[in-house]
């Protein structure tokens, strides 16, 4: 059973606190925070670079030698910083940031329609008839044994490919992967309503939705961050590789995974079209998933220290802190 | 029936209502799509007239209920298929024809399936000896600087996307050094040498990224198991510490491992997708590819099935190994 005793603002306060001892959790943020800074900013970013993600240059590929870029480094200069793309001649520096937006974009609106679904069917089940848990629980089951990239790929053969591609698949992605999150929240919320708050409330003849809301919410809040954390930079990965398959995001919205594409026929020519977009995917899933774990251990000290157990390190700072809580 | 066979009984029947349900899901969504299947089946330049055609040889006006029938009969005890003159027999488990090449869905995984397998069984072999042996590794040199070393090794590689590490393996092995050829199928029946030497990249992008989940949780469970009493009592004895790490810490780890290992072989599968398209592999995964592009309806729903049938496949062997491993797990 988890700290539900402990008021929400404190456990806000000490999360925060928690999160700021860990260094690599810190570092993590911090990558997080300029990632984000640049995909909002990607429309002011490239117009200091005077250039657009969109644009072709033909004058700046060499098609008689198949459409390499003209120049050194990938035809990177003063004008396109990054280079630009073999054969269409496109800026290299403003797919890269606007392909940022997509990344982050899609995987944050994917996360969101998961943690919806999940939390909604979670504690529907947990609170539900006996039919009505079964139900779930069962479709539950089937969902999670789908697999998601498997599924996503499948589900977005049938779509009508007029709907704009970011949110489709953010949409895919999302109504697939909500599986462990509602396993997870029903899991919580059975356990939480058994605790006497609850019950006082359900006997002041408060209603199953108020109930849910002012009683249980709180309570599922930290795993529910914890797994949602965790889910981001599973839901770029994912949204990486639909669209370097070809079936995600597609030209001439830019995405990293599509980027990636062609990219091994042109590593000798212009080895930055592989090297940006592959870099810029694993420092943003690296960061992602260091501060999800991160938040995990300020969530739940007493995992962390768990395994910290017998390691023979100094572990008393951490362990009385995750015993006091 | 009870004991061990009725559990494994019950779990094989569980595996199999699991299926059904999983073949009425994707019949519903991919056969009562928004999308217009006849539409879709007759291409974007067909006359409404041709389309109402089609829409009349799917049977498309049969209510939802009669046409999952049909093609629950067509798995279970195949079906006829009358393509223009001539009527072709489509023999169990029939998944239908492909709208692109009328070819039955069914050969075609029959002719895929190999390659995939050999993929995916590979692979496990690596992941899970690289895994497992990282995960111990650091547990035995735990708290030293080579486990603090392991372990950014093993989270840089949950942070790398499949794709990524095979495109980096395939230009520096294959491009740069030129250490192994640009891989080819070739079958194992023709030349297991030659299979394996091809397969090698392959095998080593899915297993590395992998392997990462699996070092990280062979530790955590390996030093939970290393602060408990019975370790004290092992140690107050006198036992080594390379017996105490290598065979009675790894024992804590080993039913984790197989739940994870059940787990991972979606994920896995979804990673072999990615492996066959970038080394040119022609498995399932390049397939369903290939399929959803053109939106080949009978192909796409046949792959997912077989996917969905390895899946399924997979966790309930697992939890029969789980409960041979750990003989507290109740059975129910």
């Amino acid at each position: 059973m988890t700290d539900t005793s402990v008021p929400a603002a404190s456990g806000v306060r000490q999360f925060w606190r928690r999160l700021r001892t860990q260094r690599a959790a810190l570092v993590a943020a911090g990558v997080v925070a300029l990632l984000v800074l640049v995909a909002l900013a990607a429309p002011l970013l490239t117009a200091v670079e005077g250039q657009d993600s969109t644009t072709y240059h033909p004058s700046l590929v060499d098609s008689a030698r198949g459409g390499v870029p003209i120049g050194s480094l990938g035809g990177a200069n003063a004008d396109h910083w990054f280079g630009v793309e073999p054969q269409t001649g496109r800026d290299l520096f403003a797919r890269l940031v606007y392909g940022a937006r997509v990344s982050l974009g899609v995987a944050l609106a994917a996360t969101v329609v998961q943690v919806t679904i999940g939390v909604t069917l979670g504690v529907a089940a947990a609170l539900g008839k006996r039919w009505v848990d079964q139900l779930l629980s069962r479709f539950t089951d089937i969902i999670v044994a789908m697999p998601l990239m498997i599924m996503s790929l499948a589900l977005l053969a049938i779509v009508p490919s007029s709907f704009p591609r970011p949110v489709l698949v953010a949409l895919v992605v999302g109504l697939i992967g909500w599986g462990n999150i509602a396993r997870i929240v029903r899991a919580q919320t059975l356990t939480l309503k058994e605790l006497d708050h609850v019950l006082a409330a359900r006997l002041s003849g408060w209603g199953t939705w108020s109930i849910a809301r002012r009683e249980l919410l709180p309570g599922i809040a930290a795993p529910v961050i914890t797994y949602a954390a965790l889910l981001v930079p599973t839901n770029i990965t994912v949204e990486a590789a639909l669209s370097f398959l070809g079936v995600g995001v597609k030209p001439p919205t830019p995405s990293w995974g599509q980027m990636l594409t062609a990219a091994d026929v042109w590593y000798q020519a212009a080895p930055q079209y592989l090297l940006l977009p592959a870099g810029a995917l694993f420092v943003t899933v690296l960061a992602l998933t260091v501060l999800g774990d991160g938040v995990r251990t300020a969530l739940d000290p007493r995992a962390a220290s768990r395994l910290r157990i017998g390691t023979g390190r100094k572990r008393e700072s951490k362990t009385t802190e995750g015993g006091a809580a | 029936m009870s004991g061990f066979p009725g559990f494994v009984l019950r779990r094989a029947v569980g595996a199999v209502v699991t299926l059904l349900a999983i073949s009425v899901i994707v019949y519903v969504v991919f056969y009562v799509t928004p999308g217009n299947v006849a539409q879709i089946t007759c291409g974007p330049r067909c006359s409404p007239e041709q389309v109402d055609q089609v829409a009349r040889q799917l049977n498309l006006d049969d209510p939802l209920f009669l046409r999952y029938w049909h093609f629950l009969q067509g798995l279970v005890a195949g079906q006829d298929y009358s393509t223009g003159t001539s009527v072709q027999h489509c023999s169990a488990p029939c998944f239908g024809l492909s709208y692109q090449s009328d070819q039955q869905v069914t050969q075609l995984i029959w002719t895929k399936l190999p390659v995939s397998l050999s993929l995916v069984s590979g692979a496990m072999v690596l992941w899970l000896l690289l895994g497992v042996g990282t995960g111990v590794l650091s547990a035995w040199r735990r708290g030293r600087f080579s486990e603090r070393v392991l372990t950014g090794v093993t989270l840089a590689g949950t942070a790398t996307p499949v794709f990524v590490i095979g495109l980096v393996l395939m230009i520096v092995v294959c491009g740069e050094l030129r250490l192994l050829p640009f891989p080819q199928y070739v079958a194992l029946t023709d030349d297991p040498e030659q299979w394996a030497w091809n397969l090698l990249l392959p095998w080593l992008s899915l297993a590395l990224i992998e392997a990462a989940a699996f070092a990280r949780l062979t530790r955590a469970s390996m030093l939970e198991t290393l602060a408990e009493d019975h370790i004290r009592t092992f140690r107050a004895y006198g036992v080594g510490e390379r017996s105490i790490v290598g065979r009675h810490a790894l024992r804590g780890a080993f039913a984790p491992v197989i739940a994870l290992n059940a787990n991972n072989v979606g994920s896995a599968i979804g990673g072999a997708v990615l492996t066959e398209t970038l080394f040119g592999l022609p498995g399932i995964g390049q397939e369903l590819v290939h399929a959803v592009n053109v939106v080949d309806l009978p192909v796409v729903v046949g792959m997912v099935l077989v996917i969905g049938f390895f899946v399924v496949l997979a966790n309930a062997v697992a939890d029969v190994l789980y409960a041979v491993a750990d003989r507290r797990v109740v059975l129910t």
